[in-house]
């Protein structure tokens, strides 16, 4: 854990550029309005693909961050994307031959829908993730009038996390110092044995947290969005609003060409 | 934190499918948020926040189902109907879908709908009509208990899984031609598997909990007695 830990969150990179600076509310629905522009493209429009990906790159380089950190993290889609390899194998209708395998045309279409698209998806949240802090984003989801019930659980959780991350290794350290032995498979029974004490645990840590909160004023809201400070001006959800208007374009422009 | 799960990926289910389970997920959501509220009070508050918490934190447990290609984990809605009820724990799922599309680039954003539809009102609704079924049904022993928080999970993780098949039938961006009874197959028999393991967590959270501290347990509400529970004092002493 960084010493950042219960601010920032594992994805998140610190740097001062003019996409961390403009406010969490314009950077979420700029990165909601791109991904369905994406999902909206006809898998024909090859030269759409592209398009988006320049818009990432570009929005990566104002943003300081590294296209190989972009590319590693982006591995993260790879259990799905196993699906999208099984495709051209299982796929039905019309088959062509490559490499000496008989590989289904529609397969082909639709594993390269999906791969293009998951990434492009991927890479949209992970700018999102790398910079915007976690707590910029519940003020964000609060102030995009999300229900104060759906924040006030994602707040919650977030904090409840490293609650329950050290609970569990307070428990391993207890479990090692009696004598225990916890390695590879084998600790698994331990484990499974002590999962309702460590919720239970959590919990009462937790439950000792919120009622700290409470007493010192807690309402349910982030002190943030109640003082209303930092909130996206005009001219800042007109800046992110450019990405998402190219990216609609292209998609329309796609529509209208396949 | 390594993060390996993975929901449905954008480009998967096509659009217009996508778009209907987004008016699907939205209309069940507000409908949660509006009955929600009632629930929230100080107890179930952080009971929501920890079993978000809980349920991001098991499901990053991912099982490749290799035939397919198609990965599977745990859901965790049988825990959250169990524990905070119906209306909070759909609640709780949802927070978790977003913010793993939002911060972990996990699950196609654009595919929220069809997630939340398959895992928070699906999974949900399935795991809390058993619930309300079972324990009327079954003796009120701990065994009871434990058997009906099992079998609500190992039947909703089914249910839930058999949700994205019927998702895949209607909007597939890939045409499997006789392949979908075979993705079927294989998303019902794996997610067996997975719901056995689910249906254990479950049950041995669940019963701790119970056991402890029973007026956690949304679930058991009806039989609390009248008198009300215990509030922590001055440092957490009972």
């Amino acid at each position: 854990m960084p010493v950042g830990a219960g601010h920032a969150h594992v994805l998140y990179r610190d740097a001062n550029s003019p996409v961390h600076r403009l406010p969490p509310e314009v950077k979420i629905a700029a990165m909601v309005a791109f991904t369905v522009a994406v999902v909206a493209t006809p898998r024909a429009a090859f030269w759409a693909i592209g398009a988006y990906a320049l818009l990432v790159a570009v929005v990566a380089a104002l943003a300081r961050v590294s296209l190989p950190w972009l590319l590693t993290r982006s591995a993260i889609e790879l259990p799905f994307v196993l699906f999208a390899f099984a495709l051209p194998f299982i796929g039905a209708g019309e088959r062509v031959e490559a490499l000496g395998m008989s590989l289904s045309v529609e397969g082909l279409h639709g594993a390269w829908n999906i791969l293009a698209k998951g990434t492009l998806g991927v890479w949209a949240s992970l700018l999102l993730a790398a910079t915007t802090t976690t707590r910029d984003l519940i003020v964000g989801l609060d102030r995009l009038r999300c229900p104060q019930i759906i924040t006030q659980i994602a707040t919650f959780m977030l904090r409840y996390l490293d609650v329950l991350v050290g609970e569990a290794r307070r428990m391993r350290v207890a479990r090692i110092s009696r004598g225990d032995d916890p390695r590879f498979l084998w600790q698994l029974r331990g484990f499974a044995a002590g999962i309702g004490t460590l919720f239970l645990r959590a919990f009462e840590r937790g439950e000792r947290v919120y009622l700290a909160m409470l007493s010192r004023g807690y309402t349910g809201r982030m002190p943030a969005v109640w003082q209303g400070a930092g909130a996206a001006t005009t001219g800042q959800w007109l800046i992110g609003a450019t990405v998402p208007l190219l990216a609609g374009t292209v998609a329309a422009t796609a529509v209208v060409l396949t | 934190m390594e993060t390996l799960a993975m929901h449905i990926s954008n480009g998967i289910i096509n659009g217009p499918v996508a778009a209907l389970f987004a008016v699907i997920a939205l209309a069940a959501m507000a409908l949660a948020v509006q009955r929600g509220r009632q629930d929230l009070d100080d107890r179930l508050a952080p009971m929501a926040g920890l079993v978000a918490a809980f349920i991001f934190a098991v499901q990053m447990l991912n099982f490749p189902i290799f035939t397919a290609g198609v990965s599977g984990h745990l859901l965790g809605g049988a825990l959250a109907a169990m524990l905070v009820g119906p209306w909070v724990g759909a609640l709780c799922l949802a927070v978790v879908l977003v913010v793993q599309a939002l911060v972990f680039g996990d699950g196609g954003v654009a595919m929220l709908g069809l997630s939340i539809t398959n895992m928070a009102v699906i999974g949900v609704a399935v795991a809390y009509l058993l619930i309300a079924l079972l324990l009327r049904v079954l003796p009120r022993t701990v065994a009871g208990l434990a058997v009906t928080a099992f079998v609500a999970a190992l039947v909703s993780v089914v249910v839930a899984a058999l949700g994205f098949v019927l998702q895949y039938w209607l909007g597939g961006t890939a045409d499997l031609g006789g392949n979908l009874a075979g993705l079927a197959g294989t998303m019902a028999v794996s997610h067996l598997f997975i719901g056995i393991g689910e249906g254990l967590i479950t049950a041995t959270t669940v019963v701790t909990v119970a056991k402890v501290r029973p007026d956690l347990v949304y679930a058991l509400r009806a039989r609390r007695p009248a008198t009300p529970a215990t509030v922590p004092t001055v440092g957490g002493v009972r």
